[in-house]
């Protein structure tokens, strides 16, 4: 049996490497997705004020910062029993949502559309933003960094910062929102819905418009049925700030709706002894390894797993894209694994006009943003926040004394949600794209990493731990453990 | 003139560094213009190969982010050191640990029982544990180990700047940057894109140079005066034991300074010089109302040390206890798996 390593995998967040086996027909075995980090955030949380969560655990992710900032504080509310004002919520949301709108294009232009706008054979030099700029031209490269900027400046104006912003504490916002201070947040949200219709259109252009990147789409490589998760208002719709967590299964039923205190009745979490990262599964459907179907208890909370789960957007223009994209797909649900690019372009738009909403909103300069925690507690509490982070559902669960001290915390992030379906991906890209005596090129390789990177993995935040390097090397060992061959990323021939 | 050839690296880190050069936006295709990036694993895809290959002191500046936590770490901190000639060591998990850096209070193995035996979701009845290595059906495959604390970047390898923050503000990056560029970089040993003095001389809030407060109130606990200084109204707030550079950003969002510039010009540990700044506020009290008071403070070493206990004195003292022979793995173990992440290097 020979051995293939990538290690560490590339363009995502965080470290990751894959082992692939390859017996003697030069057919891949099996695949192999660990995670070789681990920074233990639960176990430092313990004996810190619970108030102080949405500032620590934020230290989490710097890609994310502003999802753990927001699960930490609802839970940090429902330790000391505050329902923030109106207005409060509102701020919370409308500065989550720009997070989540220029998160998605992070992801969108940098991290995974390369594959994409690039193309997944291009020369590793040129599979990055530079390339995408080159390829869009520069007057559109001009318009992504202005959108970013335009996120940035909102967490700024209302949390101070964009990378571990402060907002948020228990019982609503410290900061309110000033009339000058609305009027360019309504500048800013009318851009990001144009910037959100603008993205759908390279969507279209670009990606649909490409008979090689269809046939990818469309085709069995990445592809897995599995059950779907996400956070949905009362209608059933998608939401990323607060709700129900709503589960289909791979048929499209119902499954489960829960509120997100009840999570252990519903989602457990299987240890392997090969990773660092945990497995959670479907308690309904139990761990059955990693395996796809009814009967898995795997399930994705993606941005395709939450429009599977949800039954529409909130907004009109997202709205109209969730249609064209089950339209085009084949209806519901969708398990073509790189359909969550589209989902999650589709899902931008719908934080920009949520975004553009909140932003309008007429009392958005109510002073009452917060209320104050008086009356002592009675002994121990424990509260649990959820939010969508843009990678998954993302939990925050604490445990405190009587003073909201943290005595225990859990956490359960986005990308881990995902560990089992990421790793089946990955077996089956390279079960399908390796082997019958083809060549590995670097194309081909990329195409492995492409299965991850649909995910968004951040697996820094998975692991609550240290995000590494990303460059890829191959390493081809023999059943002897002999070096046969090491192919690394720009030597061209290989 | 020859372009400069520029790095910049992640370790134990959580990638804001990162995001934190990416806000400077078209800042960065000036950069572009006079310096080549040939190395930068967030955005490039170079690899630890191309860096190995590179002649010694090849590259004139690397920024590097993130704390020193495995053995991986530390050797992409020598090879970098010896790679670049000037080290810069960048934000606050690689000037002072920061906030991960509060694992060092219990150690990793607490982490790992909590994580994986003891959560409340965590499904485990057999008590599995990760293994550094796995034997599977078709073969071996392996895991790194954790060292039993993290350091600073500076507790490892020579460092001849710190840049500071969590993360640092894009403006004092590119106000560094423009040092480098312009080739001004003061003293080695300096901090660069700093302010002078503290956090308190770019707040906009009113002092009046005492603390007369019955008790510390918590963050949520009151809804304080807009105007007047977050201690004074017994919030606590970093701002007089961080240096200044930041521009106040989290006074201006309306909550006190939780300290991540780090300690100011001169001063080593960070808490004990908050502590000395609040005690100077009760000037006139008795010892006993200070101590009454001060007893008010919940988590005092997690707040005064929320982000430099890795590059405090107490993590000397943590160091001195392990030396002592506790039954856990000591700085310099931690291999295991070791160079395994770089084919290259093992």
């Amino acid at each position: 049996m020979k051995r293939i390593n990538i290690a560490p995998i590339t363009r995502l967040e965080g470290h990751g490497k894959i082992t692939l086996f390859v017996d003697d027909q030069g057919d891949v075995a099996n695949a192999y997705f660990q995670v070789p980090e681990f920074r233990g955030f639960e176990a430092f949380c313990e004996g810190r004020p619970v108030e102080e969560m949405p500032r620590i655990t934020q230290r989490i992710c710097g890609v994310c910062p502003t999802a753990h900032h927001m699960a930490a504080a609802k839970a940090a509310d429902a330790v000391y029993g505050l329902t923030p004002p109106i207005n409060g919520l509102r701020i919370r949301e409308l500065v989550y949502s720009a997070f989540c709108c220029g998160d998605h294009a992070t992801h969108f232009y940098i991290l995974g559309g390369p594959d994409f706008l690039v193309g997944p054979d291009a020369p590793a030099a040129e599979r990055n933003i530079l390339g995408i700029v080159a390829k869009v031209g520069a007057q559109a490269g001009k318009r992504v960094i202005r959108h970013l900027a335009e996120a940035h400046e909102v967490l700024s104006l209302l949390g101070g910062r964009f990378v571990h912003p402060v907002l948020a504490l228990p019982g609503g916002v410290a900061k309110a929102v000033t009339p000058e201070m609305q009027q360019r947040l309504i500048e800013i949200g009318e851009s990001a819905v144009e910037f959100g219709t603008f993205t759908m259109g390279i969507w279209r252009d670009a990606i649909l418009g490409n008979d090689q990147f269809r046939d990818m789409i469309m085709g069995q490589t990445y592809y897995h049925q599995t059950h779907s998760m996400g956070l949905v208002d009362e209608n059933n719709l998608v939401n990323f700030y607060d709700g129900h967590v709503r589960v289909v299964d791979v048929e499209g039923n119902e499954v489960a709706r829960y509120a997100p205190a009840d999570y252990r009745d519903h989602v457990a979490e299987h240890v392997e002894p090969w990773s660092y990262l945990k497995f959670p599964y479907l308690r309904k459907f139990g761990w059955k390894g990693l395996t796809d179907g009814m009967e898995s208890g795997i399930y994705r909370a993606t941005p395709l797993g939450r429009l599977n789960a949800a039954d529409g957007m909130a907004t009109p223009l997202a709205q109209e894209a969730y249609e064209e994209f089950y339209d085009y797909m084949g209806g519901k649900p969708v398990h073509a694994t790189l359909a969550t690019h589209w989902a999650r372009a589709i899902e931008l738009l719908y934080a920009a006009e949520r975004q553009l909403e909140l932003a309008k909103h007429p009392e958005l300069t109510d002073p009452n943003i917060r209320i104050i925690h008086e009356a002592a507690m009675g002994g121990p509490s424990e509260g649990i926040g959820t939010v969508e982070a843009p990678r998954g559902t993302l939990t925050h669960h604490y445990i405190t004394d009587e003073q909201g001290i943290v005595q225990k915390a859990n956490l359960i992030v986005g990308t881990t949600n995902n560990h089992g379906a990421i790793c089946m991906s990955i077996k089956k890209a390279a079960q399908e794209l390796i082997g019958g005596g083809r060549e590995i090129t670097q194309g081909l390789l990329n195409r492995v990493e492409m299965a991850f990177r649909a995910y968004d993995p951040c697996l820094g935040c998975a692991t609550h731990s240290l995000p590494g390097q990303m460059d890829l090397e191959v390493s081809v060992i023999g059943p002897d453990g002999e070096l046969m061959a090491r192919l690394v990323r720009d030597e061209p021939g290989v | 003139m020859d372009k400069l050839k520029l790095a910049v690296y992640w370790a134990a880190a959580c990638g804001g560094c990162d995001i934190a050069i990416v806000e400077l936006g078209e800042h960065l295709l000036e950069l572009a213009q006079v310096a080549d990036i040939v190395f930068w694993p967030a955005a490039m895809d170079f690899k630890v190969q191309d860096v190995e290959g590179y002649d010694d002191g090849f590259i004139d500046v690397t920024l590097f982010n993130g704390a020193i936590r495995t053995s991986e770490d530390a050797h992409i901190a020598e090879l970098l050191r010896r790679k670049s000639k000037v080290l810069v060591a960048f934000g606050s998990c690689a000037t002072e640990g920061c906030i991960p850096a509060l694992a060092n209070i219990k150690g990793a193995e607490h982490g790992l029982r909590r994580a994986f035996l003891e959560s409340p979701s965590t499904d485990n009845a057999d008590g599995v544990m990760p293994q550094t290595r796995f034997a599977m059906p078709e073969g071996e495959i392996t895991l790194p180990t954790m060292s039993r604390q993290l350091r600073t970047l500076e507790q490892v390898v020579p460092v001849d700047y710190e840049i500071r923050g969590c993360p640092p503000h894009y403006e004092q990056i590119w106000k560094a940057m423009t040092a480098v560029i312009e080739n001004k970089l003061p003293p080695r040993g300096s901090i660069l894109g700093v302010d002078t003095l503290t956090v308190c001389n770019q707040c906009p809030r009113t002092r009046e140079g005492k603390i007369r407060v019955e008790r510390f109130y918590r963050p949520h606990e009151i809804l304080p005066d807009p105007e007047q200084c977050f201690l004074e109204q017994g919030l606590i707030c970093a701002g007089p034991a961080t240096h200044a550079g930041c521009g106040a950003l989290c006074i201006n969002a309306e909550m006190p300074c939780r300290g991540c510039y780090g300690p100011p010009a001169g001063i080593a540990d960070q808490g004990a010089e908050l502590l000395d700044a609040i005690v100077s506020g009760f000037e006139g009290e008795s010892d006993e109302e200070i101590k009454r008071v001060l007893s008010t403070i919940v988590d005092p070493v997690g707040t005064l040390y929320r982000f430099s206990l890795a590059g405090s004195y107490l993590q000397e003292l943590r160091m001195d206890n392990e030396a002592s022979g506790l039954p856990v793995e000591s700085q310099s173990d931690g291999d295991g798996e070791g160079h395994d992440l770089h084919g290259s290097t093992g």
